[in-house]
């Protein structure tokens, strides 16, 4: 009748998740690189029943002037969300939260994008949620290095991301939205898997030592598994058929 | 071939050991790691990457075509289909005693002409200079402008020109390859034109293609026979 479910089963005895899933397992993830003609790079990833689509042009000159820097390029992030994309019609406008995960995608981003080496130049990465179920920042930001891998910038590892969390005192890996709201933590890693760095890491919720430490492994798992698709994606459309 | 291709995107390995690091590699520690999607190459002492995708960086030396994008009383600026606009100062036109009173500039080159060019210079801290001082440099009158991606302009030119050459010979067609992915194309008749474009289009689409030589030329001559 309308509200939230008064008791939901979380984890049952078993270890299966409310979305039928084992706390070690991923939801369904596929990405494709290069969706886009005009734009210079793209990416599409549904990850679960999230939809995201990544758009980008650079580099580029940069407008309003004041904001180049002369030693290096600039990387400027839009994470914005469809007004379809929730079950009630999200405003258009840039909302506080919009403001802080643009932001926090492009802290993540920023490690991994060489853009020394176009000085007074800026890359502009549009993120566009077309269906948000939890965990979009993370989605939004593998697709995204996949999209800037496509456009062609240097780059010195991909970005790989995936939230774990904490959910009936049992730590999961990819927290869903049902996870999200009724769970006790969650955290959304960003990961270079071949520099071992970690670009992201945010943490919503309480967690003792041992957990946190735990956590930690197990959302850099995960995103050992999106670098796998991550990688795929950009081998399909650039060797696609010629085999290596 | 060359030894040891291989397929990479960013943070890719590429090798490891005492090599150089050249085009968009870079050395972590002991490791030599991709920065592009492409393909690796190790020579004996170097290693680097050909990008498949990418804008066009400047490089000195560079033959590129622009367009004139404005002019002020003093220089050009040219689209070179960079982050950066090319420039191009009078006095590499009108020569030593150009005067801003004397002289005007658009007498020479108006905007929206294209221009075949030369990189004179280029660092991190100016837009690229340009020339047009050269043997074979200057605006360019005629033909159809084709663009292309600039990673592919290597595809297009081949291995010692092999491409191109089989190109201009089965069409009669002069093209003038800029190394930003600007192509002209003139030719006297009209077939061998479009037969041309229709080429180059061809090695932009499946550059990545292993037997793509014979495919091209297989279209230039199905095309002349009917």
């Amino acid at each position: 009748m309308g509200g939230r479910e008064a008791t939901m089963v979380l984890l049952d005895e078993n270890g299966i998740r409310c979305d039928g899933r084992k706390v070690d397992e991923t939801r369904k993830i596929t990405i494709k690189a290069g969706v886009l003609k005009n734009a210079d790079g793209s990416a599409y990833i549904e990850f679960g029943d999230n939809k995201i689509l990544v758009g980008i042009f650079g580099p580029r000159d940069v407008h309003p002037k004041h904001m180049s820097d002369t030693d290096t390029g600039i990387l400027r992030v839009r994470y914005h969300m469809e007004p379809f994309s929730v079950t009630e019609r999200k405003n258009p406008a840039p909302s506080r939260r919009e403001i802080e995960i643009s932001k926090v995608i492009k802290e993540a981003l920023e490690p991994a994008v060489m853009l020394e080496k176009f000085p007074r130049t800026a890359v502009d990465v549009f993120i566009e949620i077309l269906q948000a179920d939890g965990g979009t920042r993370c989605a939004a930001l593998s697709a995204a290095s996949v999209a800037l891998a496509d456009a062609g910038i240097p780059m010195r590892d991909l970005v790989a991301a995936c939230a774990s969390g904490k959910v009936a005192d049992t730590i999961v890996l990819d927290v869903n939205n049902e996870e999200d709201q009724a769970g006790q933590a969650d955290m959304p890693i960003g990961y270079m898997p071949n520099l071992k760095k970690i670009t992201l890491l945010q943490l919503d919720g309480i967690l003792t030592p041992e957990e946190y430490k735990k956590c930690v492994e197990v959302g850099v798992n995960g995103c050992k598994i999106v670098y796998e698709l991550q990688k795929k994606a950009l081998t399909d459309k650039y060797f696609g058929n010629g085999s290596d | 071939m060359e030894n040891k291709r291989k397929y990479v995107i960013p943070g890719d390995l590429v090798t490891t050991g005492p090599f150089r690091p050249e085009q968009n590699v870079i050395l972590e520690g002991n490791k030599i790691i991709s920065t592009s999607i492409g393909i690796s190459e190790i020579y004996d002492d170097s290693v680097r990457v050909i990008p498949l995708t990418g804008k066009y960086i400047p490089k000195i030396d560079d033959l590129v075509i622009g367009k004139v994008l404005s002019h002020t009383s003093l220089s050009w600026e040219l689209d070179i289909n960079s982050c950066y606009v090319g420039f191009l100062p009078a006095q590499d036109v009108f020569g030593r005693d150009f005067s801003a009173h004397a002289d005007e500039l658009s007498s020479k080159l108006k905007t929206g002409d294209l221009v075949a060019a030369r990189i004179a210079n280029f660092d991190r801290t100016r837009d690229p200079l340009i020339t047009i001082s050269d043997r074979d440099l200057g605006k360019i009158d005629s033909g159809t402008l084709v663009k292309i991606s600039p990673s592919k302009v290597p595809r297009l030119i081949g291995k010692r020109g092999s491409m191109i050459q089989m190109i201009e010979q089965a069409t009669n067609a002069a093209v003038t390859i800029g190394q930003n992915g600007w192509v002209v194309v003139s030719c006297e008749s009209h077939e061998g034109l479009l037969k041309a474009k229709k080429a180059i289009q061809m090695v932009n689409e499946k550059a990545h293609v292993a037997n793509l030589t014979d495919q091209v030329k297989k279209m230039l001559e199905s095309k002349s026979e009917s």
